[in-house]
């Protein structure tokens, strides 16, 4: 522990993801980014990923390697029946709602939109735990998981720095540091159109930006299971 | 009477009656053959008893009776409602009823809601005021338009020239601005309730909400949620605060949360709100608001609506009322079925729910286990669009159907059905009046059974005795048109789009339902042949509008020629239609005034 509390900036910094030996320049100890997360493209650091609460989170037991090449295996996202030309006042919703309805929508409350690309924005919110406050994004503006990963770092670096540095340098309390460890690790989720709260990155992207309603970008300790996981790799790291 | 007598229309109409009675009628009253009905039936009598009469249709029953009889009953209508407002000339009605309290009027046709009805088409409110100005109507309290071009100088003539002015209701109405609403507010005294609803308001950038007297005002109803300008807050929280008797509130989009609380607190007798937003000021996104002691604050609340932009987070405020709320309209919130299961599961009383297909069928499932009083249900699209995912299934359909057995109404969009959860409803909600299913791809059959739709909708108008209005979808044959005219014999308004094979169907339905008085077709293969079927029966009806069917010019024209009381509208907006016979947009309607001076150029009447 003695020689890991000469920690440079990177080690302490607070990123987006779980725990391992993150060993990709410049990314410091212990954390993934986020894009590593949920870029099932990129080769995964190590076995740790696969522990990480996403079949606690949301799963029906299937396991996650296999979810994750099954994943990676769909190329395509389900493509959509083809696109009838739309008549003229059908179907019978009044010019009324359906104005009221589509202001709605470009306000940014989440709506999804079946199949094709929509044309107007998606606007998520997206939260992050211990954030003084939100964002929006705007979900069409992305093509990828590693793309909205890239944005979010940028968006979210700032409270992580900050928090290092008020509380990071000059702290050398063990319990204090061990709950910067525990809660450092961060999940990214998000919260479909059923309500239900799912882990970011299982499902094709197009799907994840129909079903998508917002995003919260969780503590490690708040996901199920994780926090236990976590001071057990952070005692061995140590 | 013969059927193409006048006065025989108002015995089956809505509509105002012409005026002359028909010899025998006044036979009855004559006092040469009864003496003694002279001295029984002074007109002071009279009147006494006809102040019990109340429903129009008694009424006009009752001005059949004689001269003397026509004049009393005139004296002493106090509402007068004009279902079409081309059926007659509004100096006719002003004429005949000077002392009306209360006049009622409809304009466009419904389909005009869809775009359907090019703009400018008609229905202006001005000629009606005009003449009931002219008149006096000293004694007019209120006006109720629905689908009307209203002016900004109407509303101000309502304002101004009629002291006992009280209640304006605009419904689906356009043509007038916020400078009209500041003339309304400022010039009459006595408002008692200003009431739009869904209506077109041109925002002039009037401060309207400030012109209200600064004393305090009467009013008891003010609803103006669809009034898209912003408002000025401080006016609008010193007019609440100075409307004692405010009973109905209804915000629009630009109400915040934080602002919603400090009104309520303001108005805690408050029976009916529209919330506004029901979402935080953009500019203080983080600003606590204590809602649920607002709620707790209006013991009185009964009846819920707004929710235009929900913050989801916000909606289990409202449980303080849950228990004795009566009516939920939920149509512009996008929420999840758990969402709504938090407020709904507490809602036993509730009789009117409005919601969108957001919440799924496990949110119909909730309402099902919970609303055993529910009477009037509509789930509308969160995404209006043909090909859309739709949110809502037969499964929630049938969830309604056996949990809530007392419901009358229902309006339903979805993407798939089935028939045999639609006869599972006509089976379990015996006190249906209004069946109105859309599902949204058209032609669509059962998808389970790959069949067409006819045997659901043929056991809807068989099982629901009491049913009034229909509206069908999915792919129909002749047959589905069949049972409607076979058992439809309580049917008065029906819709049809997308459906049926032949001109049998429009047969059927014109030949089998003698109280059909509002029919809306639209895109469906029904022909001259068809049209002409319902000859026999339009005079008793309201209107009948076919549109994108097979109708030529040669077959209104017969139809003109048949029934002189018919005005025949034929609307043709394309201008390369040219010799081209064909009709693209049909519609008829009976009337006593012939046909109407207004007509923009591109309707023909026939």
């Amino acid at each position: 522990m003695a020689t890991d509390l000469s920690l440079n900036f990177e080690a302490t910094e607070l990123r987006l993801g779980p725990p391992g030996n993150g060993d990709s320049a410049g990314k410091g100890i212990g954390k993934r980014g986020f894009s590593e997360t949920v870029d099932l493209k990129l080769n995964l650091m190590e076995p740790a990923p696969l522990d990480v609460p996403a079949s606690t989170v949301k799963d029906t037991g299937v396991d996650l390697t296999e979810k994750l090449r099954g994943s990676n295996a769909v190329a395509d996202p389900a493509k959509p029946p083809a696109h009838k030309a739309q008549v003229v006042g059908w179907p019978p919703v009044r010019s009324f709602r359906r104005n009221m309805l589509a202001t709605q929508s470009s306000k940014g409350n989440n709506r999804s939109e079946e199949g094709e690309k929509n044309a107007g924005a998606t606007y998520v919110k997206v939260s992050m735990d211990g954030a003084p406050y939100l964002r929006k994004v705007d979900l069409n503006m992305y093509k990828s998981y590693q793309d909205l990963s890239n944005s979010l770092e940028k968006m979210f670096s700032c409270f992580t720095m900050g928090q290092c540095g008020s509380q990071g340098i000059n702290f050398l309390n063990e319990s204090k540091l061990m709950d910067l460890l525990n809660g450092s690790e961060y999940v990214p989720t998000y919260e479909d159109r059923d309500g239900d709260w799912m882990l970011v990155g299982d499902v094709p992207w197009e799907m994840f930006v129909d079903s998508c309603r917002r995003l919260r970008i969780m503590k490690g300790s708040e996901a199920i299971g994780l926090a236990p996981r976590a001071v057990e790799k952070c005692k061995n790291r140590s | 009477m013969t059927h193409d007598q006048p006065s025989a229309m108002s015995i089956d109409s809505d509509d105002n009656a012409p005026p002359d009675p028909s010899p025998a009628a006044s036979a009855v009253g004559s006092t040469k053959q009864r003496p003694d009905l002279q001295a029984a039936f002074t007109d002071d009598v009279l009147e006494s008893v006809l102040r019990f009469v109340t429903h129009r249709r008694d009424r006009n029953a009752v001005s059949l009776v004689s001269q003397a009889w026509y004049k009393v009953e005139a004296r002493t209508r106090s509402e007068v409602f004009i279902g079409n407002c081309y059926a007659i000339e509004p100096e006719r009605v002003a004429e005949r009823f000077d002392r009306v309290r209360t006049l009622v009027l409809k304009g466009k046709p419904r389909f005009a809601d869809f775009d359907l009805v090019p703009h400018n088409w008609g229905a202006h409110f001005s000629p009606w005021v005009r003449a009931i100005a002219q008149r006096g109507f000293q004694w007019l309290e209120r006006v109720s338009l629905k689908r009307m071009s209203v002016t900004d100088e109407d509303i101000g003539v309502l304002a101004r020239v009629f002291p006992g002015f009280k209640e304006l209701s605009l419904v689906c109405c356009d043509g007038f601005s916020t400078k009209g609403l500041a003339v309304l507010a400022g010039g009459c005294r006595q408002l008692r309730g200003l009431e739009l609803i869904e209506d077109d308001v041109v925002d002039d950038g009037v401060d309207w909400l400030a012109c209200f007297p600064e004393t305090t005002t009467s009013l008891v109803s003010l609803c103006f949620d669809c009034v898209e300008c912003a408002v000025n807050f401080d006016a609008l929280e010193s007019l609440v605060a100075r409307s004692r008797s405010l009973k109905k509130l209804t915000l629009n989009r630009h109400v915040s949360v934080g602002q919603l609380q400090r009104l309520m607190l303001r108005a805690p007798q408050l029976t009916h709100l529209g919330t506004g937003s029901f979402s935080p000021d953009p500019n203080a996104p983080d600003q606590e608001v204590d809602l649920v002691s607002a709620f707790n604050a209006c013991k009185f609340l009964h009846c819920l609506s707004g929710f235009r932009e929900i913050l989801a987070e916000y909606l289990p405020a409202i449980s303080p009322v849950c228990a004795n709320l009566t009516s939920l309209n939920l149509s512009l919130a996008d929420i999840t079925a758990a969402e709504l299961e938090a407020i709904v599961f507490q809602c036993h009383k509730l009789q009117l729910l409005w919601v969108l297909d957001s919440v799924r069928d496990r949110g119909l499932q909730a309402v099902a286990s919970t609303c055993k009083d529910l009477r009037d249900l509509r789930v509308f699209p969160v995404d209006p669009r043909e090909d859309s995912e739709g949110g809502v299934t037969e499964v929630g359909l049938v969830a309604i159907s056996e949990g809530c057995r007392k419901l009358q109404s229902i309006l339903y969009f979805c993407q798939q059905m089935t028939n045999a959860a639609v006869v599972t409803m006509s089976r379990n909600c015996s006190e249906l009046t209004v069946f109105r299913l859309c599902i949204m791809g058209r032609h669509r059959p059962d998808h389970v059974t790959g069949e067409p739709m006819d045997e659901g909708f043929g056991a809807i108008v068989r099982y629901c005795k009491k049913l009034t209005r229909l509206a069908v979808s999915g792919l129909l044959t002749d047959r589905a048109f069949m049972n409607i005219g076979m058992y439809g014999k309580t049917v008065q308004t029906l819709s049809v789009a997308f459906a049926g094979d032949s001109d049998m169907a429009l047969k059927y339905v014109l030949e089998g339902c003698p109280n059909l008085q509002k029919l809306e077709i639209r895109d469906s293969p029904f022909g001259d042949a068809g049209l002409l079927s319902g000859v026999h029966h339009y005079c008793n009806m309201r209107f009948l509008w076919m549109s994108s069917c097979r109708l030529t010019m040669s077959g209104c024209q017969e139809v003109a020629r048949s029934l002189p009381h018919l005005v025949v509208e034929v609307i043709r907006e394309r201008e390369e239609q040219g010799d081209d016979d064909s009709v693209e947009k049909l519609y008829l309607y009976r009337s006593v005034s012939g046909p109407r001076n207004d007509a923009p150029p591109f309707v023909s009447i026939m």
